[in-house]
């Protein structure tokens, strides 16, 4: 049985994740896989994603890989990353589809004509390091108050039901950047690349044992 | 709210980062390894390699130069030079960059551009672009580094570049390269202003108000630098502080 599995379906590049992981958990055995039997046998889950939503989907349902995934996001330590949030809720903007519908709410796109407050254009995708504040869970142990982590997206999570919420970032509204239930935690940022918190992060995934 | 970035910029050929000005007279700067795990150190938000012979014997040096870097280094990790189709993508994204970004291919064939944004998404693809005023208020883009010249206007190559899948625009005035005059801070704001996208400011920064002024009065979203980091003139520590104090959002 693997420690970590992490889901592969196609859709990007795994190996910063895996790499990241195994600098944490130096022991744990951590597979990158496509194989539903050892999602299912793993005893925790990383949920990635990379690209657009419509094109994760198709390739995850392709593989056969959703009951799975909805099996892991419901009985074990399961995290989802970037688009691996986006595809738990009910429906996304882009490509205007429904996601795995794990969580309650919607996916949407940064307004196009956003301003700073020196009036700047602020592109889309939301690229680089932002502030990410949070509330009090098992994974931001030892993670400063707005610790800065490396964002690329142009959309984002509106969960419907807001004890769902673990964190926000600002851009230049706050939007919602993490949630978790029960055994589930899911961020909008890439914490394989964001040095020092997003290796803290991983570690406490690694050791967390939800209640 | 999100910080501007600062992105060093290590140029690789034969398993040394190196410096040129105007793209020739290459000086040493030191190991790729040790160089890339000493500016994560001191908090550069990115960091670029570029292949810049781009020939088959280094190709295989350079792809163990970003698996070692991707062993230690968990910023993101910008690849380019020499890649020509989408199994060039692949094998970069393989050996452990992030992004990769595409120059001359992508004049020489745009669907390049497409092709790999289509298969591995937007977020990883940077397109390059080499730019020389032609006239006053007019640039041009310019290929196999500065050599050629393509007949297209920068800025409706960059918003071509947007249309096609690209993720972010890396924008080199070659005018400026390696000069130490700073940004041409004209050709960063006409570009900027007509994209969505990211824009990375690069060539000319020598000073730390060169970095200022790509962000404040260029409106780049990040700037890139190599010679002064490389030679030890300034601390990324050091220029992200200075930023900070002009008033810039920055990852300290």
């Amino acid at each position: 049985m693997v420690d970590i599995a992490i889901i592969d379906y196609g859709m990007g590049n795994l190996r910063s994740v895996h790499q990241a992981l195994r600098t944490v958990a130096p022991t744990a055995s951590i597979m990158v896989t496509d194989d539903p039997q050892e999602i299912l046998q793993a005893a925790r889950v990383v949920f990635p994603g990379q690209g657009a939503m419509p094109d994760c989907i198709r390739e995850l349902e392709m593989r056969g890989l959703r009951a799975a995934v909805l099996h892991a996001a419901r009985t074990k330590p399961f995290l989802g990353i970037c688009i691996g949030l986006q595809m738990l809720f009910e429906h996304s903007e882009e490509g205007d589809i429904p996601g795995l519908s794990i969580l309650p709410g919607r996916v949407v796109r940064f307004a196009s004509n956003l301003c700073d407050a020196q009036n700047n254009k602020l592109k889309v995708p939301h690229m680089g390091w932002n502030e990410v504040h949070h509330a009090n869970h098992p994974l931001w142990e030892g993670i400063d108050q707005n610790a800065r982590f490396y964002f690329v997206h142009s959309y984002y999570v509106c969960p419907q039901d807001a004890q769902f919420v673990q964190a926000t970032s600002c851009y230049p509204q706050p939007f919602i950047c993490a949630v978790a239930r029960d055994n589930l935690f899911a961020v909008q940022f890439h914490p394989e690349k964001s040095q020092g918190a997003g290796l803290m992060l991983l570690k406490n995934f690694v050791n967390w044992i939800p209640v | 709210m999100l910080a501007k970035r600062i992105i060093p910029c290590l140029d690789v050929t034969a398993g040394r980062v190196v410096k040129g000005v105007h793209f020739v007279e290459l000086r040493d700067a030191g190991d790729p390894v040790e160089i890339a795990c000493r500016y994560d150190e001191q908090g550069a938000d990115e960091l670029t390699f570029l292949d810049i012979t781009a020939s088959s014997d280094d190709r295989g040096i350079l792809f163990r130069i970003i698996e070692q870097v991707a062993e230690q280094i968990f910023i993101p990790l910008t690849v380019g030079g020499g890649v020509r189709q989408v199994e060039d993508v692949r094998n970069l994204l393989n050996a452990g960059a992030d992004k990769v970004s595409i120059n001359t291919s992508a004049v020489l064939n745009p669907q390049l551009v497409a092709d790999a944004a289509g298969r591995y998404g937007s977020q990883c693809i940077v397109v390059a672009i080499d730019a020389k005023q032609i006239q006053p208020g007019r640039w041009e883009v310019f290929t196999h580094g500065g050599r050629r010249a393509t007949g297209f206007g920068v800025v409706e190559w960059a918003t071509k570049m947007q249309a096609l899948g690209a993720g972010e625009i890396l924008l080199t005035s070659m005018d400026r390269d390696g000069s130490k005059i700073g940004y041409d801070l004209q050709l960063v704001r006409a570009v900027t202003d007509a994209l969505e996208i990211p824009l990375i400011a690069s060539g000319g920064a020598g000073t730390l108000q060169h970095l200022v002024d790509g962000v404040q009065l260029g409106g780049a979203d990040a700037v890139l630098a190599a010679s002064i980091f490389h030679y030890g003139e300034y601390t990324i520590q050091q220029a992200k502080r200075y930023m900070a104090q002009q008033g810039i959002e920055m990852r300290l």
